[in-house]
């Protein structure tokens, strides 16, 4: 078992279980319930597979209106919900609850409005990442945000997580691209925020909303703005003896004025198993291995190069491969982009953790992560966004060994707890879900954690939307928001009275 | 008047539980260069100018932490002395005494206006990597990070921008930053109807040309940066070889619309600081809305508005901004028409960034919100001021 515990199901819902079901039956049609056991194995869990659990029924809705009524239902009779896109969170966002209805967005599946004369795609929220970019693709146009599980996981889910990916470094996270967004609260109530303009006028509440992992609102309806593609992109791999001298590479980048389309980074471990399992030609004896891609029209894209890789050379590089076709520059990603199935073959199971830290820290923290890596007993694989510091290390353990698990989640809680040392934070993309969340107060105090459950209790004061993810422990909405009146009222006399 | 100056985090703590205990409103306030936008407010104010000072910048990192009472343009200066910049383009406004500033890095956040570069980099809120601050509950908190990939809890840092000082005192903010461009060009032609300008603006953000910015200045009578005869201008920035063979790429394309006018770098920047700080234009006796709607319907937007008999009308953002003067005479400054327009144009906001106190009073500066809307956004003001002793008013109903 793991560490992670759930709130206790509540046993009179459990017991309502009948009850609940018929009057969800009178919402959508039976053909869109899921009520077997067998049917409902399949969604006891998301891209977290270390954590599962059979939820209380499954429904399918197809329109606003059914999301609005399902959930009216549920606030009426306190029954919790968790919304499901995809299922790929790797942080347990979309795990179930025992006494909650489990509510995938997946039937919300179609591209509503392409509109190029404004830049803007209008989407459900069960449409794939990738099939956005397909829409618009046949006009040269792309959407930007590029999670590595962009064929799979949905529109809607990225705004829940505030998906980034390899080119979030130019192009920004979801947050930064969504233009509009239709939302269901609780209660039942359709909201509308944003559209094809830009901008939010009044409190800016698709911030909040993007990256609330379905604690506040489920979301029916996605409007984001799309991007000419770049005319050309090419890549530099550049191989070091050490990371240290990777890291310096990557500062210098940055501080030449460039900001690179993308800039990844792989360890030595990362790298042989990527070259163990598609034979791309990294080089194996590599202590660290850089991915710069510079994209733009040709003559910067060449321009740029250049100027890569006179800073490589000067930091050491030993190789420093450039890409002439694109056929090349996506094989020098090729093994990036397999880095966790290629881990997975060497490994029976392995944790994805997710921490940022300044890349002035890179070394450091690579260097306490061997140590941390021969004091656990466990090994560990590192690929990593280096142009904004976010670290993908790969802990590999054997879920049959007893105890291996809960090793593997300790020695990942220290990597955390380190990159909030150093001045980062513990989820740079995969969000807290229920895997980092008893690790929120190592970077939160008391005081923050409850400003942040105040915004909860703004959207959802009962409490029942995907509970259990993200904050540690559950307070109540009414104590919350108790006002407490400090003494010492009086040591501003000119302050005026009424 | 009343006035009080903080000039610690610890002493606006004090000062808000004092004003919680009396039930004494408060109005944060920097250099006063947004005190004429939103609804006039006769609270205490509360000068954060006395919390000032960067408390980390490296350049390397690409970030920078200031306390909010910093002035926008000192840190603008700052980061030009190491060849950066905040990429969405701090516009500069008129002070209270005359004078012109950037604002303090408070209300720049509290307000989220964003200049022209916004197009391209996205808006003061996109660059916010967190804050400190104060609730309406006199509590210190704090939220995000420094690192720019974070989805730790709620984005609340980002969530606090535009929010006019009605949710929390900000004391310290941390910006993503980056390099300024090598050079920047841009390319001009003149004489074109709105609907050939949008048309022109449209078609250049479908290059391959990252275009930075995009605007269309209307004919006028008066005002710089305005002229007799309207004007389209497109901005290319990056590094020179890049800009150059990008130019000739827009070029081509504007080509069909008239000769095409180059600006090299110097008056280049010239047109869009004019553009930037186009809020601070205009005369006595003029009121200035700022629309945000679907870029492409700017001209549909001139047409619908043009009952009203604009002095002047601007498009930012490839049409997706609408800077528009009126007569301050109009009895509702010309809302009613504005807003109709905007609804045709497939949605969108108007703000009213500059009129006489009665009709800030009376009219609706910021765009009136659906019921459920309006009242998501209550029960949040509730949450962080549930004595309503920050800035209450100023956006308007509840809050």
């Amino acid at each position: 078992m793991t560490l992670v515990h759930m709130p206790v199901p509540d046993a009179g819902t459990l017991a309502r279980r009948d009850e609940i079901i018929a009057g969800l039956g009178q919402l959508v049609p039976k053909r869109r319930m899921v009520t077997e056991e067998r049917g409902l194995k399949p969604w006891e869990s998301d891209a977290l597979t270390a954590h599962a659990q059979l939820p209380l029924v499954v429904v399918l809705p197809e329109t606003t209106e059914e999301v609005s009524r399902i959930l009216a239902f549920c606030h009426a009779n306190g029954v919790k919900v968790v919304p499901r896109g995809a299922g790929t969170s790797l942080s347990g966002g979309a795990l179930p609850l025992a006494d909650g209805v489990l509510m995938s967005m997946m039937r919300f599946n179609r591209v509503l409005d392409i509109d190029f004369p404004n830049r803007a795609v209008v989407a459900q929220p069960g449409v794939t990442n990738l099939g956005i970019t397909r829409a618009v693709e046949h006009r040269g146009f792309y959407y930007a945000p590029d999670p590595s599980s962009q064929l799979a996981c949905s529109i809607g889910g990225n705004v829940a997580e505030n998906s980034g990916g390899v080119h979030s470094l130019k192009y920004g996270l979801t947050t930064n691209n969504v233009l509009g967004l239709e939302m269901v609260l609780m209660t039942g109530e359709v909201i509308r925020l944003g559209g094809k303009h830009l901008d939010s006028e009044g409190y800016d509440l698709m911030a909040l909303v993007t990256g609330s992992e379905g604690l506040l609102a489920v979301i029916t309806e996605v409007t984001v703005r799309i991007l000419k593609a770049p005319e050309s992109a090419r890549a530099v791999l550049v191989a070091f003896t050490s990371s240290d001298n990777a890291a310096d590479a990557v500062a210098d980048i940055i501080a030449a004025g460039i900001i690179p389309g993308g800039m990844e980074m792989m360890d030595h471990p990362a790298i042989n198993a990527a070259e163990d399992f598609l034979h791309v030609g990294y080089p194996r004896d590599a202590e660290a291995l850089l991915i710069v891609e510079l994209d733009g029209p040709p003559v910067e894209v060449d321009d740029l190069i250049g100027r890569v890789e006179a800073i490589v050379k000067a930091r050491g590089a030993v190789e420093c491969r450039i890409s002439t076709s694109d056929a090349e520059r996506l094989s020098f990603w090729a093994g990036r982009k397999a880095a966790f199935p290629a881990v997975g073959r060497i490994s029976p199971d392995y944790l994805c953790m997710d921490g940022t830290i300044p890349r002035k820290a890179i070394s450091q923290v690579l260097k306490r992560m061997r140590e941390l890596s021969a004091e656990y007993g466990l090994r560990v694989a590192n690929v990593f966004h280096a142009g904004d510091g976010n670290l993908h290390p790969l802990i590999l353990y054997d879920a049959n060994k007893p105890g291996e698990l809960e090793r593997a989640e300790a020695f990942g809680a220290d990597i955390l707890r380190l990159c909030v040392a150093v001045g980062g934070v513990l989820t740079g993309e995969h969000g807290v879900g229920v895997e980092k969340r008893d690790l929120m107060g190592t970077m939160f105090d008391e005081t923050d954690l409850a400003h942040q459950m105040r915004v909860k209790c703004a959207f959802d004061d009962k409490q029942l939307l995907n509970p259990g993810k993200m904050f540690p422990e559950l307070s109540r909405c009414a104590e919350l928001g108790r006002l407490h009146v400090h003494a010492g009222a009086l040591r501003f006399p000119d302050l005026p009275r009424f | 008047m009343d006035t009080l100056c903080p000039s610690s985090e610890a002493e606006v703590l004090d000062i808000l539980a004092a004003a919680i205990g009396d039930c004494v409103p408060l109005a944060p306030t920097g250099l006063g260069t947004k005190a004429g936008i939103g609804r006039p407010v006769k609270h205490a104010r509360l000068d954060l100018s006395g919390l000032a000072g960067v408390i980390l910048y490296e350049p390397e990192e690409l970030v920078v932490t200031v306390r909010a009472g910093t002035p926008v343009d000192e840190v603008v200066e700052l980061l030009a002395g190491k060849g950066q910049q905040l990429a969405f383009e701090p516009p500069v406004w008129r002070t209270p005494d005359g004078g012109a500033s950037r604002g303090t890095i408070g209300g720049l956040v509290a307000a989220n206006l964003s200049g022209p570069r916004r197009l391209k980099a996205g808006a003061v809120r996109d660059h916010i990597l967190g804050v400190r601050g104060v609730s309406g509950r006199a509590e210190a908190f704090k939220a995000g990070g420094r690192v720019v990939k974070n989805v730790t809890g709620y984005d609340l840092a980002r969530g606090l921008a535009g929010s006019w000082g009605t949710l929390a005192v900000l004391t310290e903010v941390t910006f993503k930053v980056l390099p300024k461009a090598e050079t920047e060009l841009t390319l001009a032609v003149a004489g074109l109807a709105p609907a050939h300008a949008v048309e022109a603006l449209t078609g250049a953000m479908h290059l391959s040309a990252d275009v930075s910015s995009a605007a269309h200045l209307l004919a006028a009578e008066s005002g710089a940066p305005f002229a007799q005869e309207p004007r389209t201008v497109l901005r290319l920035e990056g590094f020179v070889a890049s800009v150059d063979a990008r130019a000739e790429v827009v070029a081509r394309h504007l080509a069909p619309f008239g000769p095409v006018e180059r600006l090299e770098a110097a008056a280049s920047a010239d047109v869009w600081a004019g553009i930037r700080d186009l809020g601070s234009v205009g005369e006595a006796g003029e009121a200035l809305w700022r629309i945000s709607l679907p870029p492409a319907s700017a001209a549909v937007f001139a047409d619908r508005v043009a009952g009203l008999e604009p002095r002047r009308l601007a498009f930012d953002w490839s049409g997706g901004l609408v800077w528009l003067w009126v007569d301050d005479r109009l009895p509702d400054l010309g809302a009613a028409v504005i807003r109709a327009a905007i609804a045709v144009c497939g949605g969108g906001h108007a703000t009213l960034i500059r009129g006489q106190d009665a009709s800030r009073s009376r009219i609706d500066v910021f765009e009136p919100q659906p019921a459920p809307l309006a009242a998501l956004s209550a029960r949040l003001k509730a949450q962080f001021d549930p004595a309503g002793i920050l800035n209450p008013g100023r956006m308007g109903g509840e809050r």
